[in-house]
């Protein structure tokens, strides 16, 4: 069977929806001018692209028709290239690189661009006309539960105290504000133009961010809870793409092999608990790798909330320093369609620079999932 | 209309900052600017702070948030080209004559020809202002002087001078009275023109006569107010609001302007105490408290009063002041003549203002009219001076000042036992300072109720509601109940309007009147009979009879054009709502309220608010935006906080108008009748799609969450429940709507009253209504 790559990672800046710089950015716009970038960034000839996979958790509004396909046509890739837009909520853009991998496996292309985009600024969460089964909400209210809530269950359930979730916040944004610093980003961001300048930092790391601060907030999913918006990740406007393609693909046309798909994973679990996701997702995963979560070097887990991403851990129980070495999601923003394609673009090129071999990249999904990616440095 | 496109106004202070934001209210571009502050790094530093203040003021100086956009900060060094943009340049720096004239000079060398400037000089005379200024100058040149806060308070003094060019005075009065929405009251050059000359000296004698008297804080209160129809702050929480600070800063200015002989002098200096207070940082509202203050240190916030002979606080009483309760029954003559400390303390400070007052026409005013209309207007009394001294009796005041070995003012002796005001077929007329009566004038082009019904007879109407003929065929359905709430009678007349007036040939109708609020809602109190005896049926009936007279007139063959002002809450917003367009005054507080007295909209609210949702093009398309935006609106009982802000709302259309003065709704609402009526042709009812279950669905999961943050009580939870099944088509009694039922407004409007019959069979809609009735608040259950 084929080897499938990641032969690319980039980004838009992540900044917060309705303030920040790109919330009147068109979420298609974002995607495009973040598509045109990886095209430039690894000069690979778009004439051999077979399809551009988008996830977006929305996909109406402005991200509604087959956005996918728009997006094609914005970035100026060829006509002949396809466009199909996908949607796993969170998981999306991670679903896109499974896509792709499957595909190349099945010989049904060499190159994909899997992206993600979710302008939470202009398309709302649950979007402009939510319209639940009324049967099914009355007899299984969990489906449509809110995020909130389910954060809220884990925090109960794994016994994690609000000081445990702030701590977990206020360290994200240390390692996120200090790899900005440190000019981490600087390789995965595409500086954006958004019609009145040019968006080339994130938005949403707050580096003073200390327990003090975190501790003061008041709950925000329920008054008698413990999950604040500083121990959730915000609302956010963003786009991420990768380069999929097959080993032989890479090397024939001298692309970087940042790492290779060892193996994928989706699974289901209660959706009052979806935060719990990655667990079973990473454990298939890992499984089908032939791996221990020891043998990691790098995990990349999506951070929706401080006791979703605890509660996880505490399951998984792997070594915490090679967690989300840059910072998660809670300080840098979770744009939820865009999520999937960053962490794993981001473990994949973290390998590189820890120069460790595996790494997984796993994230949970609202209404009951988890998605989860090994990769293997070659 | 006006040829005034942009406006400069120096000196960002409050007063600066607030006439800036009622210019941008009016829409029109405006610089701020201010001088440079020492050593700071932004040179805008004054007008970009003030700016930012006026985001964060209440009351708020922005009728809306993106007004801000039309103000320009600017400073002194760097901007003075920009003046020559401008069309009229508003000074409004520090009282002090050096640096006025200085001013002046830089703003002849850069303004461009044919701009007006004026100064907001609140104690200086224009003589002084353009002594030694270009003869261009002095033709452009007046006062205007504000009150603060600009957006509220009507009242606008002018002071023309001698070398005044006519066109530039027309130029400012027209903006002034119609862009600006302000009453133009015409003052003589004099120290404090008129509402300061007369309203200082009311409150230095009030503070100063209670010290001396030994009178406290709160008896003085509880006579000078409500009695004499004074807002219910009193004297002494006015000079809290308007800051202790400023009183010396009054009183010196006065001091030093007016003849040694001028009664003002014989008040005598500002009481030590409140000296020692500004020196303490007790200059009112704005700082540690005044003589009120709320005290936080238990947790709770007391409310604290200071004692004016030992300077220290304690609880407010709220005391009952016999001479105060005396003139609930007998009016102000009983206080006046009341034989109790706190009586003789309210006639030496009120006889000795209004006494004043008189004694000062025609040095400060040309007539007594303009007087009542400042002290009205600038410091919100209910009656003038003279229209006090009217309801006391000439006669009667005359006799008592004499009796007190008091003199008595020329105008006042040559009254002579006339009242200054009298009706004379149909005309209000005030007695001239050269003894005859004269007319009192109305600005062109603005028409008062009140002077129509001092014309015409009613055409018809009860003890809650009359329609009038405003005549071309326009007439004009006033409400007059208790706060104008809604009630069964006023519906009984504007069902006969919807079926006599077409036959009359009318040509259309205004809803409209001069009370302060437009209407407060429905009467609650009905509502709370029926829930209590049960009776279902009624409460069905009152119902259907708001829902049905309102739907006839919004379908009706002649249009209704309605014309709010102040408050219009609940009944009172629903019959706006069905209105075939609005012409509402800028300060209009509109908002579906039901929620907070336990129920929904039941006269048509929660239909017309569906409506308005689907036919805006703010919202998103789909079967949902209209519901979830009705849903938030009304389940939140959100209220505008002005006319602009109302349009965000959906209370308001693109194409109702806005009227700045509130002296000019009803002339705009008549207009638009006439404009309307021509080729007038009824809208047909539509057919509605609604969602059905799933949007009960989409919106409990909103409603829950609120429940679990604490922003919804469990109460709330129960009537947002009902609002849902309202709005969503689904009532519990109804067949399942399906997104493509095609529904007409009938169906939606049995869910309103099936909802509220539900609803008042609870304990807890009947405690809020109750909660309401007794303490005038909501009570979250």
């Amino acid at each position: 069977m084929k080897n499938v790559v990641i032969a690319a990672y980039v980004r838009s800046p992540f900044t917060l929806a309705y303030k920040g710089a790109l919330a009147k950015v068109r979420p298609d716009e974002l995607a495009a001018q973040v598509v045109k970038g990886l095209i430039t960034k690894t000069g690979v000839d778009p004439e051999l692209i077979e399809d551009l996979i988008l996830g977006c958790a929305f996909p109406e509004a402005e991200q509604g028709f087959n956005m996918a396909r728009l997006v094609t046509f914005l970035a100026d890739l060829p006509r002949t290239v396809a466009g199909t837009t996908v949607n796993r909520f969170c998981g999306s853009s991670m679903q896109s690189i499974h896509m792709a991998a499957g595909a190349i496996q099945m010989n049904a292309g060499e190159a994909f661009i899997c992206a993600g985009v979710e302008s939470m600024s202009r398309v709302p969460m649950v979007g402009f006309n939510p319209m639940p089964h009324p049967e099914l909400y009355k007899n299984y209210p969990q489906a449509y539960m809110g995020m909130g809530d389910t954060a809220e269950n884990l925090a109960e359930k794994y016994q994690i105290s609000r000081e445990q979730q702030d701590t977990f916040a206020m360290e994200s944004h240390k390692k996120a504000s200090s790899a900005k610093e440190a000019g981490k980003f600087k390789d995965e961001i595409i500086p954006i133009d958004s019609g009145q300048g040019i968006v080339e930092e994130d938005g949403c790391i707050r580096p003073g961010t200390d327990m003090e601060t975190l501790a003061g907030l008041k709950p925000a999913f329920d008054q008698n809870g413990s999950v604040t918006a500083g121990t959730s990740s915000p609302l956010t406007d963003g786009a991420s793409a990768t380069l999929i393609c097959s080993e032989e693909f890479a090397k024939q046309h001298n692309l970087d092999i940042l790492a290779k798909i060892n193996a994928i994973a989706v699974s289901g679990c209660l959706p009052e608990i979806m935060g719990i996701g990655p667990v079973d997702s990473s454990n298939k995963a890992l499984q089908r790798a032939g791996l221990n979560i020891e043998d990691m070097a790098v995990i990349e887990l999506n951070e929706a909330f401080s006791s979703q991403s605890l509660a996880v851990l505490q399951d998984l129980k792997p070594d915490l320093n090679i967690v989300n070495i840059d910072g998660g999601a809670i300080a840098l923003g979770h744009p939820l369609g865009a999520t999937g394609s960053r962490i794993t673009g981001k473990a994949a090129a973290l390998l590189h620079r820890v120069e460790g071999k595996y790494a997984l990249a796993t994230q949970c999904i609202g209404g009951g999932q988890g998605i989860a990616t090994v990769l293997e440095r070659v | 209309m006006t040829d005034i496109k942009k406006v400069a106004v120096i000196g960002s202070g409050v007063m600066g900052s607030g006439i800036a934001a009622q210019v941008a209210n009016a829409g029109i571009e405006v610089l701020l600017m201010d001088i440079v502050p020492e050593g700071s790094e932004n040179r805008n530093a004054g007008a970009d702070g003030a700016i930012a203040k006026l985001l964060k003021t209440k009351p708020a100086p922005l009728m809306h948030k993106r007004n801000v956009k039309l103000i320009h900060a600017g400073n002194l060094e760097d901007d003075l080209g920009q003046l020559s943009d401008c069309d009229w340049i508003i000074e409004v720096i520090v009282e002090r004559l050096d640096i006025k004239q200085a001013l002046y000079q830089k703003i002849q060398a850069h303004r461009k020809q044919d701009s007006i400037v004026s100064s907001n000089t609140s104690t200086l005379p224009l003589q002084m202002l353009t002594e030694g200024q270009s003869p261009e100058f002095n033709k452009d040149f007046m006062i205007t002087h504000f009150f603060n806060p600009p957006r509220y308070m009507r009242l606008l003094e002018i002071v023309i001078g001698k070398d005044t060019d006519p066109k530039q005075e027309k130029r400012v009065r027209e903006f002034v009275d119609i862009k600006l929405g302000k009453s133009i009251v015409d003052c003589n050059d004099t120290p404090g023109f008129i509402a300061n000359r007369i309203g200082t000296y009311w409150l230095h004698a009030a503070v100063s006569s209670a010290v001396k008297q030994g009178i406290g804080v709160e008896e003085a209160d509880a006579v000078l107010s409500r009695p004499a129809g004074v807002p219910k702050t009193g004297v002494f929480g006015l000079v809290d609001l308007v800051g202790l600070d400023l009183m010396p800063y009054l009183l010196k200015s006065f001091d030093d302007a007016l003849a040694d002989e001028d009664p003002f002098k014989a008040l005598g200096e500002m009481p030590a105490l409140v000296t020692t207070m500004i020196e303490d940082g007790y200059t009112g509202r704005k700082g540690k408290g005044g003589f009120y203050r709320l005290n936080s240190g238990s947790g709770a916030k007391i409310k604290e009063v200071i004692d004016l002979q030992s300077g220290s606080y304690s609880k407010a009483r709220n005391p009952k002041v016999k001479a105060a309760l005396s003139a609930k029954k007998g009016g102000l003559k009983t206080l006046l003549s009341h034989d109790s400390k706190e009586g003789k303390y309210a006639w030496d400070v009120l006889a000795g203002t209004l006494s004043y007052a008189a004694s000062l026409v025609p040095e400060i005013a040309d007539n007594i009219e303009l007087v009542d209309r400042a002290m009205k207007l600038g410091y919100n009394w209910k009656k003038g001076p003279f229209e006090l001294i009217d309801e006391l009796g000439t006669d009667w005041f005359i006799e008592k000042l004499e009796t007190k070995q008091l003199p008595v003012p020329k105008i006042l002796s040559m009254a002579d036992g006339r009242s200054f005001y009298r009706e004379k077929h149909g005309q209000l007329q005030y007695l001239s300072v050269e003894g005859d009566y004269k007319d009192v004038q109305r600005p062109a082009g603005v028409l008062l109720l009140a002077d129509v019904k001092r014309k015409s007879k009613r055409m018809f109407g009860n003890s809650q509601a009359s329609v009038w003929d405003l005549g071309d065929g326009v007439a004009c359905l006033e409400f007059h109940s208790k706060m104008n709430s809604l009630n069964p009678l006023i519906i009984s007349v504007l069902s006969k309007a919807n079926k006599v007036l077409p036959k009359q040939h009318f040509k259309g109708m205004v809803i409209y009147n001069e009370g302060t609020n437009f209407s407060v809602g429905a009467n609650i109190l009905m509502l709370l009979v029926a829930a209590k005896l049960h009776l279902g049926f009624a409460m069905r009936w009152i119902l259907r009879q708001g829902q049905f007279t309102f739907r006839d007139m919004k379908y009706g063959s002649l249009p209704v054009v309605g014309a709010p002002s102040g408050m219009a809450l609940g009944g009172g917003c629903e019959i706006l709502l069905h209105c075939n367009a609005l012409e509402a005054h800028a300060e209009t507080y509109i908002g579906l309220v039901e929620a907070g007295v336990g129920i929904v909209p039941g006269w048509g609210g929660c239909k017309e608010m569906l409506l308005r949702g689907m036919n805006s093009k703010k919202l998103k398309k789909g079967p949902m935006p209209a519901v979830s935006n009705a849903f938030e609106t009304l389940a939140t009982a959100k209220v505008s906080t002005s006319a602009q802000e109302a349009r965000d709302l959906l209370f308001l259309n693109e194409t109702d108008g806005i009227v700045m003065n509130r002296d000019r709704v009803l002339a705009s609402a008549k207009a638009r009748v006439l404009s309307m009526s021509e080729d007038y042709v009824p809208a047909e009812p539509p057919i509605v799609k609604l969602p059905g279950e799933t949007a009960i669905a989409a919106l409990d999961l909103a409603i829950k969450g609120f429940a679990k943050t604490g922003m919804a009580s469990p109460h709330d939870v129960t009537i947002a429940g009902e609002l849902s099944k309202v709005l969503s088509g689904n009532g519990t009694d109804m067949k399942d709507v399906d997104m493509n039922d095609e529904l007409d407004e009938d169906y939606i409007l049995k869910l309103e009253r099936d909802a509220i019959v539900h609803l008042s069979a609870t304990k807890q809609t009947k405690a809020r209504i109750s909660h309401m009735l007794s303490k005038g608040k909501p009570l979250r259950n």
